[in-house]
Protein backbone atom coordinates (compact mmCIF):
# COMPACT_ATOMS: atom_id res chain seq x y z
CA UNK A 1 0.00 0.00 0.00
CA UNK A 2 3.21 2.42 0.69
CA UNK A 3 3.82 2.45 -3.07
CA UNK A 4 -0.23 2.87 -4.04
CA UNK A 5 0.09 5.80 -3.45
CA UNK A 6 3.18 7.10 -5.64
CA UNK A 7 1.62 6.12 -8.67
CA UNK A 8 -1.17 7.68 -9.83
CA UNK A 9 -4.57 5.18 -9.47
CA UNK A 10 -6.44 4.10 -12.56
CA UNK A 11 -9.60 6.16 -13.00
CA UNK A 12 -11.63 2.36 -14.04
CA UNK A 13 -12.81 0.57 -10.63
CA UNK A 14 -11.81 -2.91 -12.40
CA UNK A 15 -8.13 -1.82 -12.77
CA UNK A 16 -8.59 -0.54 -9.00
CA UNK A 17 -9.38 -4.43 -7.98
CA UNK A 18 -12.51 -3.20 -6.87
CA UNK A 19 -14.92 -6.02 -5.66
CA UNK A 20 -17.95 -5.83 -7.67
CA UNK A 21 -16.24 -3.50 -10.28
CA UNK A 22 -17.70 -4.26 -13.89
CA UNK A 23 -16.56 -3.04 -17.27
CA UNK A 24 -15.63 0.69 -18.11
CA UNK A 25 -17.18 1.44 -14.83
CA UNK A 26 -15.62 4.89 -13.31
CA UNK A 27 -17.95 6.31 -10.48
CA UNK A 28 -16.93 4.07 -7.51
CA UNK A 29 -20.01 3.11 -5.29
CA UNK A 30 -18.82 5.30 -2.53
CA UNK A 31 -18.63 8.52 -4.72
CA UNK A 32 -22.09 8.24 -6.06
CA UNK A 33 -23.54 7.30 -2.78
CA UNK A 34 -21.78 10.51 -1.48
CA UNK A 35 -23.29 12.28 -4.41
CA UNK A 36 -26.68 10.84 -4.09
CA UNK A 37 -27.22 12.12 -0.37
CA UNK A 38 -25.90 15.41 -0.43
CA UNK A 39 -28.00 16.11 -3.76
CA UNK A 40 -30.69 15.07 -1.57
CA UNK A 41 -29.82 17.51 0.98
CA UNK A 42 -29.51 20.45 -1.50
CA UNK A 43 -32.87 19.66 -2.49
CA UNK A 44 -34.54 19.39 0.92
CA UNK A 45 -33.14 22.98 1.31
CA UNK A 46 -34.34 24.07 -1.99
CA UNK A 47 -37.97 22.51 -1.57
CA UNK A 48 -38.20 25.03 1.63
CA UNK A 49 -35.23 27.91 1.27
CA UNK A 50 -36.82 28.67 -2.57
CA UNK A 51 -40.85 28.88 -1.70
CA UNK A 52 -39.99 30.78 1.42
CA UNK A 53 -37.80 33.62 -0.75
CA UNK A 54 -40.49 33.69 -3.42
CA UNK A 55 -43.08 34.76 -0.76
CA UNK A 56 -40.98 37.11 0.78
CA UNK A 57 -39.56 39.01 -2.74
CA UNK A 58 -42.78 37.40 -5.73
CA UNK A 59 -45.66 39.62 -4.33
CA UNK A 60 -43.96 42.73 -3.85
CA UNK A 61 -41.69 42.28 -7.09
CA UNK A 62 -44.65 41.56 -9.59
CA UNK A 63 -48.30 41.84 -7.70
CA UNK A 64 -49.78 45.40 -8.98
CA UNK A 65 -53.09 46.05 -7.43
CA UNK A 66 -55.75 46.98 -10.03
CA UNK A 67 -55.79 50.42 -11.58
CA UNK A 68 -58.99 52.49 -9.21
CA UNK A 69 -60.21 55.47 -10.49
CA UNK A 70 -61.19 58.15 -7.60
CA UNK A 71 -63.71 61.11 -7.97
CA UNK A 72 -62.47 64.57 -7.00
CA UNK A 73 -64.89 66.62 -8.04
CA UNK A 74 -66.94 68.28 -10.92
CA UNK A 75 -65.27 69.85 -13.90
CA UNK A 76 -66.25 73.75 -12.88
CA UNK A 77 -63.69 72.88 -10.01
CA UNK A 78 -60.68 73.47 -11.22
CA UNK A 79 -59.16 76.14 -13.26
CA UNK A 80 -56.23 76.68 -15.61
CA UNK A 81 -54.34 79.38 -13.70
CA UNK A 82 -54.51 77.38 -9.78
CA UNK A 83 -54.24 74.23 -8.28
CA UNK A 84 -56.72 72.49 -5.93
CA UNK A 85 -55.54 69.91 -3.52
CA UNK A 86 -57.57 66.62 -3.72
CA UNK A 87 -56.81 63.97 -1.18
CA UNK A 88 -57.29 60.38 -2.63
CA UNK A 89 -56.85 57.12 -1.36
CA UNK A 90 -54.26 55.22 -3.45
CA UNK A 91 -54.57 52.03 -1.31
CA UNK A 92 -58.20 50.72 0.95
CA UNK A 93 -57.81 49.40 4.07
CA UNK A 94 -54.71 50.74 5.35
CA UNK A 95 -56.73 53.70 7.03
CA UNK A 96 -54.72 57.47 6.96
CA UNK A 97 -51.45 55.65 5.65
CA UNK A 98 -53.07 54.58 2.09
CA UNK A 99 -53.99 58.21 1.55
CA UNK A 100 -51.96 60.97 -0.48
CA UNK A 101 -52.65 64.11 -2.13
CA UNK A 102 -52.89 65.74 -5.61
CA UNK A 103 -52.92 68.69 -7.17
CA UNK A 104 -55.45 68.98 -9.92
CA UNK A 105 -55.99 72.26 -12.77
CA UNK A 106 -57.37 72.07 -15.60
CA UNK A 107 -55.08 71.71 -19.02
CA UNK A 108 -53.79 75.07 -19.84
CA UNK A 109 -52.60 75.26 -23.61
CA UNK A 110 -50.56 78.32 -23.35
CA UNK A 111 -48.02 76.60 -20.85
CA UNK A 112 -48.90 72.61 -21.43
CA UNK A 113 -46.87 70.47 -24.34
CA UNK A 114 -50.12 68.74 -26.42
CA UNK A 115 -50.66 65.68 -24.79
CA UNK A 116 -48.63 62.58 -26.14
CA UNK A 117 -50.24 60.28 -26.84
CA UNK A 118 -53.01 62.59 -27.93
CA UNK A 119 -56.35 61.21 -25.24
CA UNK A 120 -54.31 61.00 -22.14
CA UNK A 121 -54.22 64.47 -19.80
CA UNK A 122 -55.98 66.17 -22.75
CA UNK A 123 -58.34 67.97 -19.73
CA UNK A 124 -57.19 68.19 -16.75
CA UNK A 125 -53.58 67.59 -15.11
CA UNK A 126 -53.32 66.35 -11.79
CA UNK A 127 -49.76 66.22 -9.84
CA UNK A 128 -48.56 63.69 -7.27
CA UNK A 129 -47.21 65.65 -4.19
CA UNK A 130 -44.62 63.22 -3.65
CA UNK A 131 -41.54 65.16 -4.23
CA UNK A 132 -38.86 63.21 -7.02
CA UNK A 133 -35.90 63.85 -4.31
CA UNK A 134 -36.75 61.63 -1.93
CA UNK A 135 -40.52 61.73 -1.44
CA UNK A 136 -41.16 64.24 0.95
CA UNK A 137 -44.81 65.55 0.39
CA UNK A 138 -44.50 68.94 -1.92
CA UNK A 139 -46.96 72.28 -0.71
CA UNK A 140 -48.63 74.40 -3.87
CA UNK A 141 -47.30 78.09 -3.22
CA UNK A 142 -49.88 79.73 -5.22
CA UNK A 143 -48.27 83.54 -4.45
CA UNK A 144 -45.12 82.35 -6.25
CA UNK A 145 -47.16 79.55 -8.28
CA UNK A 146 -44.00 76.93 -7.25
CA UNK A 147 -44.29 74.40 -5.33
CA UNK A 148 -41.85 73.66 -2.18
CA UNK A 149 -40.52 70.39 -0.82
CA UNK A 150 -39.89 71.14 3.30
CA UNK A 151 -37.43 68.03 3.15
CA UNK A 152 -34.11 69.16 1.21
CA UNK A 153 -35.48 72.46 -0.26
CA UNK A 154 -36.27 71.15 -4.05
CA UNK A 155 -38.50 73.65 -5.94
CA UNK A 156 -40.70 72.70 -9.09
CA UNK A 157 -42.48 75.59 -11.47
CA UNK A 158 -46.57 75.59 -11.96
CA UNK A 159 -45.72 72.81 -14.49
CA UNK A 160 -43.96 70.27 -11.83
CA UNK A 161 -41.22 70.56 -13.83
CA UNK A 162 -37.22 70.90 -11.56
CA UNK A 163 -36.65 74.67 -10.71
CA UNK A 164 -34.01 74.31 -8.12
CA UNK A 165 -32.91 71.86 -5.52
CA UNK A 166 -32.08 68.14 -5.51
CA UNK A 167 -35.22 66.98 -7.28
CA UNK A 168 -34.09 64.52 -10.36
CA UNK A 169 -37.22 64.71 -12.49
CA UNK A 170 -40.77 66.77 -12.62
CA UNK A 171 -43.57 65.53 -10.20
CA UNK A 172 -45.10 62.61 -11.35
CA UNK A 173 -48.47 62.96 -12.68
CA UNK A 174 -52.20 61.25 -12.28
CA UNK A 175 -54.32 59.79 -15.43
CA UNK A 176 -57.30 61.70 -14.86
CA UNK A 177 -60.42 61.81 -17.01
CA UNK A 178 -64.07 62.79 -16.47
CA UNK A 179 -66.79 60.16 -15.59
CA UNK A 180 -70.27 60.83 -14.30
CA UNK A 181 -69.58 64.49 -14.62
CA UNK A 182 -67.16 64.25 -12.02
CA UNK A 183 -63.16 64.55 -12.80
CA UNK A 184 -61.23 61.34 -11.47
CA UNK A 185 -58.13 60.35 -10.45
CA UNK A 186 -56.14 57.13 -12.32
CA UNK A 187 -53.17 55.44 -11.66
CA UNK A 188 -49.66 57.25 -11.39
CA UNK A 189 -47.20 57.91 -13.98
CA UNK A 190 -43.58 59.64 -14.26
CA UNK A 191 -42.54 62.06 -16.67
CA UNK A 192 -39.06 62.85 -17.35
CA UNK A 193 -37.44 66.46 -17.98
CA UNK A 194 -39.14 66.67 -21.64
CA UNK A 195 -42.64 65.48 -20.16
CA UNK A 196 -42.15 62.39 -21.92
CA UNK A 197 -44.53 59.76 -20.45
CA UNK A 198 -43.23 56.52 -18.26
CA UNK A 199 -46.13 54.66 -17.81
CA UNK A 200 -44.45 52.40 -14.82
CA UNK A 201 -43.91 54.70 -12.23
CA UNK A 202 -40.61 55.08 -10.89
CA UNK A 203 -39.63 55.83 -7.21
CA UNK A 204 -38.32 59.09 -6.40
CA UNK A 205 -34.81 59.93 -6.88
CA UNK A 206 -34.26 57.78 -10.28
CA UNK A 207 -33.16 59.84 -12.92
CA UNK A 208 -35.52 59.23 -16.14
CA UNK A 209 -33.05 61.11 -18.31
CA UNK A 210 -30.42 59.98 -20.74
CA UNK A 211 -29.10 56.80 -18.88
CA UNK A 212 -31.43 57.02 -15.88
CA UNK A 213 -34.40 55.44 -18.19
CA UNK A 214 -32.25 52.51 -18.74
CA UNK A 215 -30.28 51.67 -15.49
CA UNK A 216 -33.81 52.56 -13.48
CA UNK A 217 -36.05 49.99 -15.10
CA UNK A 218 -39.58 50.13 -14.77
CA UNK A 219 -41.43 47.33 -12.90
CA UNK A 220 -42.43 44.26 -14.07
CA UNK A 221 -46.25 44.65 -14.16
CA UNK A 222 -47.99 48.10 -13.54
CA UNK A 223 -52.23 49.02 -13.29
CA UNK A 224 -53.37 49.46 -16.79
CA UNK A 225 -55.10 52.86 -17.45
CA UNK A 226 -58.98 51.22 -17.65
CA UNK B 1 -13.77 44.29 64.44
CA UNK B 2 -16.36 41.23 64.98
CA UNK B 3 -19.56 42.00 65.00
CA UNK B 4 -22.32 40.47 67.20
CA UNK B 5 -24.29 37.62 65.96
CA UNK B 6 -28.16 37.83 65.31
CA UNK B 7 -30.16 36.36 67.98
CA UNK B 8 -31.03 32.71 66.86
CA UNK B 9 -33.49 30.36 68.57
CA UNK B 10 -32.13 26.96 69.91
CA UNK B 11 -33.14 25.13 67.49
CA UNK B 12 -31.24 26.71 64.43
CA UNK B 13 -28.22 26.37 66.70
CA UNK B 14 -25.47 24.38 65.89
CA UNK B 15 -25.38 21.20 68.39
CA UNK B 16 -22.19 20.13 70.16
CA UNK B 17 -20.48 17.43 68.49
CA UNK B 18 -21.57 13.86 71.13
CA UNK B 19 -18.93 11.48 72.15
CA UNK B 20 -18.05 9.18 69.27
CA UNK B 21 -19.41 10.78 66.79
CA UNK B 22 -18.15 11.59 63.45
CA UNK B 23 -17.15 15.15 61.87
CA UNK B 24 -20.20 16.54 61.30
CA UNK B 25 -20.54 18.18 57.41
CA UNK B 26 -21.16 22.01 57.77
CA UNK B 27 -24.55 22.65 55.87
CA UNK B 28 -22.50 25.34 53.56
CA UNK B 29 -20.08 22.45 52.62
CA UNK B 30 -22.98 20.68 51.99
CA UNK B 31 -24.06 23.65 49.54
CA UNK B 32 -20.47 23.62 48.05
CA UNK B 33 -20.36 20.02 47.65
CA UNK B 34 -23.48 20.21 45.62
CA UNK B 35 -22.28 23.15 43.59
CA UNK B 36 -19.17 20.96 42.10
CA UNK B 37 -21.10 18.02 41.88
CA UNK B 38 -23.58 19.26 39.34
CA UNK B 39 -20.82 20.92 37.63
CA UNK B 40 -18.88 18.17 37.54
CA UNK B 41 -21.80 15.91 35.89
CA UNK B 42 -21.95 18.84 33.22
CA UNK B 43 -18.50 18.70 32.55
CA UNK B 44 -18.25 14.90 32.56
CA UNK B 45 -20.92 14.44 29.90
CA UNK B 46 -19.85 17.98 27.62
CA UNK B 47 -15.86 18.62 28.45
CA UNK B 48 -16.88 22.40 28.71
CA UNK B 49 -14.74 23.32 31.16
CA UNK B 50 -11.64 22.88 28.42
CA UNK B 51 -13.69 25.36 26.05
CA UNK B 52 -14.34 27.70 28.84
CA UNK B 53 -10.46 27.60 29.61
CA UNK B 54 -9.52 28.07 25.93
CA UNK B 55 -11.94 31.62 25.78
CA UNK B 56 -10.73 33.01 29.05
CA UNK B 57 -7.57 31.99 29.94
CA UNK B 58 -5.73 33.58 26.96
CA UNK B 59 -2.63 35.06 26.73
CA UNK B 60 -2.77 38.84 26.74
CA UNK B 61 -0.40 40.83 25.22
CA UNK B 62 1.27 43.43 27.09
CA UNK B 63 -0.02 46.61 26.96
CA UNK B 64 -3.32 46.24 26.90
CA UNK B 65 -5.85 48.94 27.81
CA UNK B 66 -9.22 50.77 28.49
CA UNK B 67 -9.55 50.68 24.62
CA UNK B 68 -9.65 46.86 24.28
CA UNK B 69 -12.77 46.63 26.17
CA UNK B 70 -15.26 48.37 23.36
CA UNK B 71 -15.77 45.33 21.79
CA UNK B 72 -17.11 44.04 25.01
CA UNK B 73 -18.79 47.05 25.45
CA UNK B 74 -20.55 46.80 21.49
CA UNK B 75 -21.63 42.80 22.66
CA UNK B 76 -23.03 44.12 25.94
CA UNK B 77 -24.97 47.15 23.98
CA UNK B 78 -26.72 44.31 21.65
CA UNK B 79 -27.65 41.97 24.44
CA UNK B 80 -29.31 45.20 26.18
CA UNK B 81 -30.92 45.66 22.98
CA UNK B 82 -32.07 42.23 22.68
CA UNK B 83 -33.59 42.08 26.35
CA UNK B 84 -35.25 45.06 26.05
CA UNK B 85 -36.67 44.19 22.08
CA UNK B 86 -38.06 40.90 23.56
CA UNK B 87 -39.71 42.60 26.23
CA UNK B 88 -41.34 45.72 23.76
CA UNK B 89 -42.64 42.89 21.59
CA UNK B 90 -44.76 41.74 24.33
CA UNK B 91 -46.77 45.15 23.81
CA UNK B 92 -46.10 46.07 20.32
CA UNK B 93 -48.29 45.55 17.60
CA UNK B 94 -47.41 45.73 13.87
CA UNK B 95 -50.48 46.71 12.51
CA UNK B 96 -50.64 49.87 10.05
CA UNK B 97 -53.71 51.03 12.32
CA UNK B 98 -52.75 49.80 15.79
CA UNK B 99 -48.68 50.43 15.84
CA UNK B 100 -48.65 54.43 16.92
CA UNK B 101 -51.30 53.66 19.28
CA UNK B 102 -49.61 50.83 21.01
CA UNK B 103 -46.81 52.48 21.54
CA UNK B 104 -48.21 55.05 22.92
CA UNK B 105 -50.18 52.24 25.45
CA UNK B 106 -46.57 51.28 26.01
CA UNK B 107 -44.60 53.94 26.65
CA UNK B 108 -47.12 56.17 28.48
CA UNK B 109 -49.39 54.04 30.31
CA UNK B 110 -47.44 50.21 31.44
CA UNK B 111 -45.23 49.89 34.52
CA UNK B 112 -41.45 51.02 33.73
CA UNK B 113 -42.82 51.39 30.13
CA UNK B 114 -40.77 54.67 29.06
CA UNK B 115 -38.03 53.20 30.55
CA UNK B 116 -37.82 50.33 29.08
CA UNK B 117 -38.38 51.48 25.36
CA UNK B 118 -35.87 54.28 25.75
CA UNK B 119 -33.18 51.96 27.22
CA UNK B 120 -34.41 50.22 23.54
CA UNK B 121 -34.45 53.78 21.90
CA UNK B 122 -31.45 55.46 23.32
CA UNK B 123 -29.57 52.08 23.37
CA UNK B 124 -29.28 51.75 19.56
CA UNK B 125 -27.82 54.85 19.21
CA UNK B 126 -25.23 53.95 22.25
CA UNK B 127 -24.68 50.12 19.77
CA UNK B 128 -24.11 52.36 16.75
CA UNK B 129 -21.95 54.85 18.96
CA UNK B 130 -19.67 51.70 20.25
CA UNK B 131 -19.50 49.80 16.93
CA UNK B 132 -17.70 52.95 15.25
CA UNK B 133 -15.50 53.67 18.46
CA UNK B 134 -14.66 49.80 18.46
CA UNK B 135 -14.22 49.58 14.52
CA UNK B 136 -11.82 52.83 15.07
CA UNK B 137 -9.57 51.04 17.67
CA UNK B 138 -9.27 48.40 15.13
CA UNK B 139 -8.44 50.47 12.42
CA UNK B 140 -6.16 52.45 14.28
CA UNK B 141 -4.03 50.09 16.46
CA UNK B 142 -3.83 48.27 12.89
CA UNK B 143 -5.53 45.19 14.29
CA UNK B 144 -7.23 44.52 11.16
CA UNK B 145 -3.93 43.12 9.42
CA UNK B 146 -2.90 39.59 8.83
CA UNK B 147 -4.09 36.94 10.30
CA UNK B 148 -7.13 39.10 11.13
CA UNK B 149 -8.45 40.27 7.77
CA UNK B 150 -11.18 37.39 7.83
CA UNK B 151 -12.34 39.20 11.36
CA UNK B 152 -12.32 42.62 10.12
CA UNK B 153 -15.02 41.66 7.50
CA UNK B 154 -17.13 40.12 9.82
CA UNK B 155 -16.71 42.91 11.67
CA UNK B 156 -17.87 45.27 8.85
CA UNK B 157 -20.89 42.72 8.16
CA UNK B 158 -21.81 43.14 11.56
CA UNK B 159 -21.79 47.28 11.14
CA UNK B 160 -24.06 47.13 8.19
CA UNK B 161 -26.58 44.56 10.00
CA UNK B 162 -26.37 47.29 13.03
CA UNK B 163 -27.48 49.81 10.48
CA UNK B 164 -30.29 47.56 9.08
CA UNK B 165 -31.33 47.16 12.85
CA UNK B 166 -31.44 50.99 13.11
CA UNK B 167 -33.29 51.64 10.01
CA UNK B 168 -35.83 48.94 10.28
CA UNK B 169 -36.27 50.24 14.00
CA UNK B 170 -37.38 53.59 13.33
CA UNK B 171 -40.22 53.05 11.39
CA UNK B 172 -41.85 50.80 14.33
CA UNK B 173 -43.19 53.80 16.49
CA UNK B 174 -45.21 54.79 13.24
CA UNK B 175 -45.71 58.05 13.86
CA UNK B 176 -44.83 60.84 11.32
CA UNK B 177 -40.85 61.22 11.74
CA UNK B 178 -41.16 58.05 11.57
CA UNK B 179 -43.36 57.47 8.64
CA UNK B 180 -41.18 59.82 6.68
CA UNK B 181 -37.83 59.01 7.18
CA UNK B 182 -38.71 55.26 5.85
CA UNK B 183 -40.14 56.70 2.49
CA UNK B 184 -36.86 58.46 2.56
CA UNK B 185 -34.92 55.73 3.06
CA UNK B 186 -36.10 53.26 0.90
CA UNK B 187 -35.98 55.43 -2.21
CA UNK B 188 -32.25 56.36 -1.35
CA UNK B 189 -32.26 52.30 -1.54
CA UNK B 190 -33.74 53.17 -4.85
CA UNK B 191 -31.24 55.16 -6.56
CA UNK B 192 -28.81 52.26 -7.09
CA UNK B 193 -28.79 51.40 -10.15
CA UNK B 194 -30.66 48.58 -11.89
CA UNK B 195 -31.39 46.27 -8.75
CA UNK B 196 -32.35 49.79 -6.57
CA UNK B 197 -35.71 49.63 -7.93
CA UNK B 198 -36.67 45.99 -7.14
CA UNK B 199 -34.68 46.73 -3.32
CA UNK B 200 -37.46 49.40 -2.79
CA UNK B 201 -39.95 47.01 -3.80
CA UNK B 202 -39.35 44.24 -1.65
CA UNK B 203 -38.92 46.20 0.73
CA UNK B 204 -42.18 47.59 1.27
CA UNK B 205 -43.81 44.94 -0.27
CA UNK B 206 -45.37 46.55 -3.13
CA UNK B 207 -44.65 49.74 -5.47
CA UNK B 208 -46.55 51.48 -2.49
CA UNK B 209 -46.13 52.14 1.50
CA UNK B 210 -48.50 50.15 1.96
CA UNK B 211 -49.99 47.11 5.22
CA UNK B 212 -47.03 44.98 4.28
CA UNK B 213 -44.40 47.27 4.72
CA UNK B 214 -44.38 47.68 8.85
CA UNK B 215 -44.61 44.22 9.13
CA UNK B 216 -41.87 43.23 6.95
CA UNK B 217 -40.00 45.79 9.12
CA UNK B 218 -40.66 44.52 12.22
CA UNK B 219 -40.08 41.08 10.75
CA UNK B 220 -36.38 41.95 9.70
CA UNK B 221 -36.11 44.41 12.85
CA UNK B 222 -36.69 41.21 15.32
CA UNK B 223 -35.99 38.06 13.53
CA UNK B 224 -34.01 38.48 10.64
CA UNK B 225 -31.59 40.80 11.52
CA UNK B 226 -30.57 39.58 15.30
CA UNK B 227 -30.22 36.33 14.33
CA UNK B 228 -27.74 37.31 11.71
CA UNK B 229 -26.28 39.88 14.00
CA UNK B 230 -25.83 36.98 17.14
CA UNK B 231 -24.36 34.24 14.40
CA UNK B 232 -21.73 36.87 13.23
CA UNK B 233 -21.19 37.93 17.07
CA UNK B 234 -20.13 33.57 17.79
CA UNK B 235 -17.99 33.82 14.48
CA UNK B 236 -16.28 37.17 15.17
CA UNK B 237 -15.60 35.83 19.23
CA UNK B 238 -14.39 32.42 17.76
CA UNK B 239 -11.55 34.37 15.35
CA UNK B 240 -10.82 37.16 18.58
CA UNK B 241 -10.06 33.58 21.04
CA UNK B 242 -8.60 32.07 17.82
CA UNK B 243 -6.06 34.81 17.09
CA UNK B 244 -5.67 36.39 20.10
CA UNK B 245 -5.75 39.90 20.35
CA UNK B 246 -2.72 42.57 19.10
CA UNK B 247 -0.44 44.71 21.43
CA UNK B 248 -1.13 48.72 21.12
CA UNK B 249 1.24 50.18 18.02
CA UNK B 250 3.48 51.83 20.34
CA UNK B 251 5.06 48.75 21.98
CA UNK B 252 7.74 47.21 19.94
CA UNK B 253 8.24 43.52 19.59
CA UNK B 254 12.12 42.74 20.97
CA UNK B 255 13.85 40.56 19.07
CA UNK B 256 15.58 38.17 20.95
CA UNK B 257 18.89 38.93 21.02
CA UNK B 258 17.87 42.35 22.53
CA UNK B 259 16.65 40.57 25.74
CA UNK B 260 20.40 40.38 26.98
CA UNK B 261 20.40 44.33 26.68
Amino acid sequence: MADGRKEPKSKYTLDRGMPGAFEGETVTRRHLMNLTAQGAGVVAVAAFALPALGFAAGSALFDRPPATWSPVGPPEDFSPDSYVPRVITAQHGIGQVGKTTAYVRRFNPEIDSPPNPPGIDNEFIALSTRCMHLGCPVRYIQAAQRFVCPCHGGVYDFRGDVEGGPPVRPLDHFYTRVSNGQVEIGPRYSVNSEFRRFPSYRDPGEDLDGIGQYIYPGRFSTPKKD
Amino acid sequence: MKLPLPPVPDALKPKPKRPGEAERVHPLDQVKEAGVATVDWVDERTSLSGGLRWVMFRKVPKGTNWFYTLGSASLFAFLSQAVTGVFLAMYYDPSITNAYESTRHLTNEVFLGEFVRGMHRWGSSVMVILVFLHMARTFFFGAYKYPRELNWIIGVVLLILTMTMSFTGYLLPFDQRSYWATVVGVNINGTGPLVGPFLSDFLRGGAEFGSTTLSRFYAIHMLLVPGGIAAMIGAHLYLVTRLGTTAPPWLRAKRSDEDAV
